[in-house]
């Protein structure tokens, strides 16, 4: 026998086309007519542009690893996340190359999600911490495994791997437990 | 600036799907709501607005710009003046601040301020991805973008940091849905128990479906008066209002991508000093630095210095069970890193109320009495609204009234906060509501 034996059918929005319905010769009983759901798609080719943060992508293109840091010298914050304008002073940022190696700094395990990325639950989220940085950069964890998620996995020493064939998206580099 | 009352409230029936009433029918049911309790003709009373504010998060969900003046029309305000207020998760809590800036300004004296989300016209899976679109599309959209998993990072570095526990969540999974049971606005009304909660399908690592709250269909409306428009008000219906001041506002911010957020310094409401904090890097991903930024200003123009010693009850932004955890924290109900423990003390829950769970404090400050989202469910721009009609009600004495129960109804109670919070604490605001002897 299942182990659980199903009670409900899941809803879906697969429906069927109708071109007509009822309608009363009494116009008071249409206040109490179920209400008419159509449905139809939506879909859009987007153009969007990284701007200045372009660098970045050619930068994970050529299997480097970039990071922005603040002009001043006395302020010097990196953000392993680029920004072109320093979140503490203002100032312009620099590109910097930042080392492949990082650690964990907090993670999850995504089971479910957005429509885009179901195919892929479940999936490990992570956010990635750097000596070498003020800031944080968010990336999938791979090598580790989804169904046994532990707290030990912060401060976990990890390594970057790219994509061959980039996308040209923040994805084009993932981590994975370093050896 | 001029003190400004809340007067009457409203809220649709929040439910997953309301295909019988497009969102300005929603709107006009907790609107029609909020005037029949003043006691005022319709007509008479849109005559007495000086002005209103709509609000409501997504134009993905609406698929609908300007969908504001839409609200706003249907109810028959044209040609009053209105803005649309969006802000996120706090959209709703914005909405209730923007009226109380136009009345407190003196540019109004009579101003209802109201606010929907319609979430049930795409499915779940898409609806998550309109919502992750609420964050940084370049960086973390296209790595997995989904806000439960958003919300779930943020609970395993506090974990890891205070040793929080997922059964100390769980306590707040417990309380909002055996609040719920006794509110008939509310969308799901369960008796759990916190097996049931870990025990339920794992969204995003270690947050549970009954970790999270719901998507909705609502509407809600509060109507926010001048003490000339008070008087006005009371002449017209020959009623005595009960007066409700909103004593404090405050809001805060924070960077949209977490990756961004800095690790310094704690931000101290007056109970805390720098020694309670000595090793902490704040606020990091655990904390929300714009939850208590907003905090810290509605109780400095409250004149709140003792938060869980002169707040009797709190309605906040409960998305996740963490959320609600972290804000205690925010909030200073609690000390940053003391968020589970009181969690599961139950100072946080009803008085009146078995929960079948062994709790060593007995209730100080009701947390969500209510239900929450969690359980009242989430429609974005309605939801603030929400929280502020529930706290009206509890300060006006009517909950008994409105929910035909009176076990939620908290007849002490003359300080409530509400608090109203936007993607992973990117805008929060928090309002303190108090009962004019």
């Amino acid at each position: 026998m299942a182990d659980e034996i199903k009670m409900k059918i899941e809803e879906e929005q697969e429906g069927t086309q109708v071109y007509s319905v009822p309608f009363p010769k009494d116009l008071s009983q249409l206040k109490d007519m179920a209400p008419i759901v159509i449905k139809f798609p939506w879909q859009v080719d987007y153009i969007h542009s990284y701007g200045q943060d372009s660098p970045w992508f050619a930068g994970v293109s050529n299997k480097k690893l970039l990071a922005t840091k603040c002009m001043d010298e006395k302020c010097g914050y990196v953000c392993a996340t680029p920004r072109l304008a320093c979140p503490v002073c203002g100032k312009e940022m620099d590109w910097i190359e930042l080392p492949q190696q990082a650690k964990v700094h907090t993670f999850t395990v995504c089971h479910f999600g957005s429509e885009t990325f179901l195919p892929e639950c479940p999936f490990v989220l992570a956010l990635i911490e750097w000596e070498e940085a003020d800031t944080l950069f968010l990336t999938r964890l791979l090598g580790v495994d989804p169904l046994k998620p532990t707290l030990d996995w912060i401060g976990m020493k990890v390594q970057a791997k790219f994509l061959r064939l980039s996308k040209f998206k923040p994805t084009d580099v993932y981590f994975v437990p370093a050896e | 600036m001029r003190p400004v009352y809340a007067v009457a409230g409203g809220v649709s029936k929040f439910a997953k799907a309301r295909p019988d009433a497009t969102y300005q029918a929603l709107v006009k049911e907790s609107f029609d709501y909020a005037v029949n309790d003043l006691g005022i003709e319709y007509k008479k009373f849109i005559e007495m607005c000086d002005g209103s504010v709509s609000s409501y998060f997504s134009d993905h969900f609406a698929r609908q710009l300007m969908g504001g003046i839409m609200a706003t029309d249907y109810l028959g305000l044209c040609p009053k003046p209105s803005l649309r207020v969006e802000s996120g998760g706090a959209t709703g809590g914005m909405c209730i601040q923007e009226g109380w800036k136009s009345i407190a300004s003196g540019q109004m004296d009579i101003c209802p301020c109201y606010g929907f989300e319609t979430m049930s016209h795409v499915n779940t899976w898409k609806g998550n991805e309109f919502i992750a679109l609420a964050s940084d599309v370049s960086w973390d959209f296209p790595v997995g973008g989904f806000y439960s998993g958003y919300y779930a990072m943020m609970v395993v570095r506090h974990m890891k940091e205070f040793g929080t526990t997922v059964e100390q969540l769980a306590h707040i999974s417990v309380k909002n849905h055996y609040n719920a049971y006794h509110n008939p606005y509310s969308q799901k009304q369960l008796k759990l128990t916190i097996e049931d909660v870990r025990n339920a399908p794992m969204v995003a690592y270690p947050l549970t479906r009954l970790d999270i709250c719901v998507m909705s269909d609502g509407a809600a409306t509060i109507m926010l008066a001048s003490e000339d428009g008070v008087a006005k008000l009371e002449k017209e219906s020959g009623k005595r209002i009960p007066k409700v001041k909103l004593t404090g506002i405050g809001s805060g911010t924070d960077m949209m991508r977490m990756s961004d957020r800095p690790h310094g310094d704690v931000i101290l409401l007056p109970n805390e000093s720098p020694e309670d904090y000595k090793d902490l890097k704040y606020p990091g991903v655990h904390s929300f630095r714009a939850g208590r930024t907003a905090s810290k200003m509605a109780y400095e123009m409250a004149g709140i210095t003792d938060p869980l010693g002169q707040i009797d009850f709190v309605e906040l932004h409960d998305a996740y069970t963490s959320s609600e955890m972290q804000t205690y924290e925010d909030m200073g109900l609690c000390k940053y890193g003391e968020g589970g423990d009181f969690a599961a003390s139950g100072k946080a829950f009803m008085p009146n109320i078995d929960y079948g769970l062994k709790l060593k404090d007995k209730s100080v400050c009701p947390v969500n009495p209510s239900g929450g989202l969690i359980a009242c469910g989430h429609p974005v721009g309605a939801s603030g609204i929400m929280q502020g009609v529930f706290a009206l009600w509890q300060l006006q004495g009517t909950i008994p009234k409105h929910f035909n129960d009176k076990t939620l109804f908290l007849p002490d109670a003359k300080v409530g906060a509400i608090h109203s919070h936007a993607g992973t604490g990117t805008y929060v605001t928090v309002t303190i509501m108090e009962k004019e002897a």
